[in-house]
């Protein structure tokens, strides 16, 4: 990473640290969401930037992980204990989908995991005596941990965001493992990976998993976060939603899912004021983006930064460009 | 018995539906490597611009003809100009995005232009039902299969007897022979985007008198078209057609039977076994894989 990267990611650490002293409680609720969703993206950036396998089951995830601890912690289990059990449960899950799913890949992969996502919802919706249905589970306690009660905003915002910092940290370790750059191998060349010996399938499905559990972890968050949760919120709107985070960040790229994620969480309301035509302005942007930039925001900023560098760049362009996805 | 052969009828009548949208979809897919995610979206919208010029004052006839020179020029000409020729050199990745993020664009244009309570659509022929010894057959499924039938007769003479058919044939399986061979593969895969035009504006016209015309129509067709070409094989147009008339009929019959709950799971369960036990679909043949 450059010397400019570590600086932008000091300030970014900084201004998520003191934005919570400087917000009304919804802003904190809203922030508390982009940490939350920033952690489900993180997992299928792995699916999706790294292994280069369209999921459309990210939500899922997230709805399966929400359900475990939703229906956990009412029965006396600890808050940690059911988080963990949520993100072994997406583990086991996103193994056992990935497994034949992989056998096909991108398009065949991208139906099935959305016809995986139908069919949790599905699950969810017609399963009562287990998630009461539509009516949803309310109430999720906020942990107390040691002592520390998150039941206040700004403390369970802190809690989201060391969860994130911890994610993050093993997310980024694991890639600099000679075990995770394999991963970044599958990204920059699948058949070169294949010829240098690597497991691409068994690489490719351990992604996979991997992201599914941080999905799972995510939603453990996301129920005592919004302490509602319904089988619609984890329809096939919140799979796209995480799949256009991660593409609208730049996907491949570490940092990608933080800035989508921002991006997700605070436009709606900045286009509050386009009122219903929010999502269509959305869309179009994406499109466009698509056809101009398919390596995201992060992408054009990398671009802009080469553009004032100039000839510097052009001598180092591999180099860093090396660094910047490790 | 009798409600047997009601529920084959009818699931025969949604299944030639489905059938229409997975050969369209396949179309595109083997001339130019485009997966349409946006295919159901493609069907909810002619809907609406029927419904559109009927509200200007034109006859159903006229208003249907109107409905499918808008989707020939909206979803088959600009379509390809805007969304996948600027795409295609990025590779298949980016073009799903897109296609995803179009499907949620023309859902959410339709629900914010034109309504987002679901509309009556006018039936093809008056609704009664005529009875075939005990069972009581809808005269609207019998007309949505004649006129399936007829367009998928009509596709395949257009696509096996004719000689713009076989150079759409022919660019479909090799791109670089074909364009050697004097064929001028950019027209031909154009044609396929005007065919998949036609094909989605009649699936409306059939499909919206039953499901009315909704916005959020595209999400379960588009999802039952996929399902259908991957059931039958994604590189044959016959096999859409088979896995369109398996997925509609099985649909309507475990529902019926098994539970109506799960109806929307069983297509996915069939979905899942075919994938892993034949890959290529039914009748499809075995592409090479990179990686």
């Amino acid at each position: 990473m450059t010397r400019l990267g570590t600086l932008a990611v000091i300030i970014a650490v900084a201004v998520a640290i003191a934005a919570p002293f400087f917000l009304k409680p919804y802003g904190i609720f809203l922030i508390s969401t982009w940490a939350v969703l920033t952690i489900a993206a993180i997992g299928l950036n792995l699916t999706l930037g790294y292994a280069g396998q369209i999921s459309l089951a990210q939500g899922a995830f997230v709805g399966i992980g929400a359900y475990t601890v939703a229906l956990l912690t009412p029965l006396g289990v600890p808050f940690f204990v059911a988080f963990f059990a949520a993100g072994l449960l997406c583990f086991a899950v996103g193994w056992g989908l990935g497994y034949p799913a992989l056998r096909v890949q991108h398009h065949y992969l991208a139906f099935v995991t959305l016809a995986f996502t139908t069919l949790v919802f599905l699950v969810l919706r017609n399963e009562e005596w287990l998630t009461n249905g539509i009516y949803g589970i309310t109430g999720t306690a906020r942990p107390t941990i040691s002592g520390w009660k998150t039941s206040g905003a700004r403390d369970f915002y802190f809690l989201c965001l060391g969860v994130l910092a911890l994610l993050s940290l093993a997310t980024w370790w694991m890639l600099r493992s000679p075990w995770g750059r394999a991963f970044v191998a599958l990204r920059e060349n699948s058949i070169r990976a294949l010829s240098l010996g690597l497991d691409t399938r068994r690489y490719t499905l351990m992604a996979f998993a991997i992201g599914s559990s941080l999905g799972g972890l995510s939603g453990a968050l996301y129920a005592p976060l919004v302490q509602f949760i319904e089988p619609n919120s984890f329809a096939l709107g919140l799979s796209f939603n995480l799949l256009l985070m991660v593409i609208v960040g730049g996907s491949g790229n570490f940092f990608g899912p933080f800035v989508g994620a921002l991006v997700a969480v605070l436009l709606p309301e900045w286009l509050r004021i386009t009122q219903g035509y929010y999502l269509i302005i959305y869309a179009a942007a994406i499109m466009v983006m698509m056809a101009f930039c398919p390596s995201g925001l992060l992408g054009l900023v990398e671009r802009a930064i080469r553009a004032l560098n100039g000839r510097r760049a052009d001598a180092t362009t591999s180099v860093r460009a090396e660094g910047a996805g490790t | 018995m009798a409600s047997f052969i009601q529920l084959l009828v009818s699931g025969l009548a949604t299944g030639a539906i489905y059938a229409l949208i997975a050969v369209g979809f396949t179309l595109l897919w083997q001339t130019s490597q485009t997966i349409n995610f946006a295919q159901g979206e493609f069907v909810m919208l002619p809907a609406f611009f029927i419904l559109a010029a009927m509200n200007a004052g034109a006859p159903f006839w006229l208003a249907c003809l109107i409905g499918i020179a808008l989707s020939i020029v909206i979803l088959g000409i600009l379509f390809k100009v805007i969304i996948v020729d600027p795409m295609l050199k990025y590779g298949v990745l980016p073009l799903v995005i897109s296609t995803i993020a179009l499907s949620l664009f023309l859902k959410e244009s339709a629900k914010d232009f034109y309504s987002s309570q679901a509309q009556p659509f006018p039936t093809l022929v008056p609704a009664t039902d005529i009875h075939i010894f005990d069972a009581v057959v809808s005269t609207q499924s019998l007309a949505v299969l004649a006129v399936a039938i007829l367009t998928v007769t009509a596709l395949n003479i257009l696509l096996n007897k004719t000689r713009l058919g076989r150079q759409m044939q022919a660019t479909a399986q090799n791109p670089t022979l074909a364009r050697i061979l004097g064929i001028p593969v950019q027209r031909m895969v154009l044609y396929t985007f005007l065919l998949n035009a036609v094909l989605v504006a009649i699936a409306s016209i059939l499909v919206s008198p039953i499901y009315l015309a909704k916005f959020t129509n595209g999400e379960t067709l588009g999802m039952a078209a996929f399902i259908a070409a991957i059931i039958g094989g994604f590189n044959q147009v016959r096999g859409a057609i088979l896995g369109g008339v398996i997925l509609g009929v099985l649909d309507n019959l475990s529902a019926a039977y098994i539970s109506s709950q799960y109806r929307g799971a069983f297509p996915l369960i069939v979905l899942i076994a075919v994938i892993l036990l034949r890959p290529q679909g039914l009748l499809g043949r075995i592409e090479e894989r990179t990686v």
